[in-house]
């Protein structure tokens, strides 16, 4: 098992972490060639106009859409929103692979950004836990709507979409990364595999 | 469920986000909108960029909230201001009209010659500038949730951001082979909080990102400070004080993503048109520096 992770910009080195922990072979994919050999990849957060930038740059964008019509990837926050079809503005480069509809920076402004506990079904079902998630929310878009395959993983109290699932492709408006808990990491290698 | 926001972890993790980034100074909506579509992962407000800082002399203050404001409504990405240092109610106009994260900055004419601000007062993120481990973690133990070594702004003279960021890393490769028998005494040399100085050997990092800054020039610049171990790099008088701005921050964000890969710094290298107008550091005047202020 190799899991790749996008690193044109943001944290990266953060999901790496998190995969070494668990034992999973890691690269950094910053040019096309870097996706091979790997099951699966993940975008980082960082500035999603940036990564889009840098992905056009260096002709990523084929290759990327490619790779994910065959092998598990999972976006967090910028990653989230890049994944996505439509994100109501058309200013930055998306790779389309998720059929979402991703709102950024949906929550305000920095002060706004906010740590909250998470009930996800799903990911206690596969990780056999019973306690919360606790989720990192940083200047974090929204997933306003999933259409076609995709299918809500998680979403706050007030019914707002924090979490999809689309297969083996995966969006979360937070950031699994920052925490100690690898559940998450846990449940996209469960799809990578 | 209940939330909560202005977390150490909130403020620690915007920094994480704009790793592997370029944070840009910017003087109007206009710029803002030329460092965005360049890739920059956060924009830098300031009323003038520091080689004019330097140029008008005078006392520099906090930016006109208006001018802040304008820039925030021009791009989506993440946007900075710079207060002075110990000016704390600066800081909190700064919060109060939305700012991303405060820098409290040498740039600016400092408020207080003897105290920076209480940072852990605040619920929006600061970034403070060092030139060694002791001031970095002095600023990270008064609530600094990023820090950039400081270099010399608006020189285009990378000598001393090379200086810095030699200083602070060379420090926590020194911390790995010490005894902890010997981390109160450095603890004491440096001027370094002790409780922070036991976590910079537990892990061998910095306890947030850190960036490097002041005189980052060229695309081969930016690159070298990544090399040297710097999480990203901010660029201030070096894009706008340029030749062919739009061109030249494209090929500094390009240079940071691919620090390690010399074909492909030589190839953003290529035709940027001229550089800033360099001010030699060791050529200056002390009183002229701006990297001795903070305390």
């Amino acid at each position: 098992m190799k899991i790749g992770v996008l690193a044109l910009q943001g944290d990266f080195a953060e999901h790496i972490s998190m995969l070494k922990k668990l034992g999973v072979s890691t690269a950094e994919v910053r040019l096309p060639k870097h996706l091979d050999g790997l099951d699966g990849l993940i975008i980082p957060g960082g500035e999603s106009t940036t990564i889009g930038k840098l992905a056009v740059a260096y002709d990523l964008m084929q290759p990327l859409k490619q790779f994910g019509q065959r092998h598990a990837v999972w976006g967090t926050c910028a990653g989230a929103i890049f994944l996505s079809k439509d994100i109501s503005r058309n200013d930055q480069p998306l790779l389309g692979l998720m059929d979402i509809k991703v709102q950024r920076n949906a929550f305000g402004r920095q002060v706004d950004s906010f740590e909250t506990d998470l009930e996800i079904d799903e990911l206690m079902r596969v990780t056999g836990t019973e306690h919360p998630y606790h989720a990192v929310f940083i200047r974090a878009p929204l997933i306003e709507s999933v259409h076609g395959n995709a299918k809500i993983l998680s979403a706050l109290d007030d019914g707002r979409i924090v979490a999809a699932q689309e297969g083996h492709l995966l969006a979360t408006s937070f950031h699994p990364e920052l925490t100690s808990d690898t559940r998450f990491h846990e449940y996209f290698i469960s799809l990578a595999s | 469920m209940e939330s909560k926001t202005g977390t150490w972890i909130e403020k620690k993790g915007l920094a994480q986000m704009l790793k592997g980034g370029v944070i840009m100074d910017v003087v109007n909506a206009e710029q803002a909108k030329i460092a965005e579509d360049a890739g920059a992962c956060a924009v830098m407000a300031l009323e003038r960029v520091p080689a004019d800082i330097r140029a008008d002399g005078g006392v520099a203050r906090m930016s006109d909230p208006d001018m802040i404001l304008k820039i925030i409504d021009a791009v989506s990405i993440p946007v900075m201001a710079k207060c002075r240092i110990g000016h704390f109610v600066e800081a909190q106009i700064l919060e109060a009209i939305g700012v991303d994260y405060i820098d409290e900055s040498e740039v600016l004419t400092p408020a207080d010659e003897e105290h920076h601000i209480l940072k852990h007062n605040f619920k929006v993120p600061f970034v403070c500038g060092c030139r060694n481990i002791g001031e970095a973690l002095r600023r990270i133990g008064e609530g600094a949730a990023m820090i950039r070594t400081k270099g010399e702004a608006g020189t285009g003279d990378v000598v001393e951001a090379v200086r810095h960021a030699r200083t602070v890393i060379g420090a926590i490769r020194q911390l790995q082979t010490m005894g902890d028998e010997e981390l109160m005494t450095f603890a004491k040399n440096n001027g370094a909080p002790y409780e922070l100085v036991k976590e910079v050997k537990l892990t061998g990092r910095m306890p947030v990102v850190n960036f490097a800054a002041g005189g980052v020039a060229t695309p081969a610049d930016a690159a070298l400070m990544m090399q040297l171990g710097v999480d990203g790099v901010f660029v201030g008088s070096g894009i706008f004080k340029s030749g062919d701005p739009a061109r030249r921050a494209a090929a500094i964000v390009k240079a940071v993503t691919h620090y390690q890969d010399a074909s492909i710094l030589a190839e953003v290298s290529k035709n940027l048109g001229e550089a800033m107008v360099g001010r030699n550091v060791s050529q200056m005047p002390e009183g002229e520096k701006l990297a001795g202020r903070g305390w």
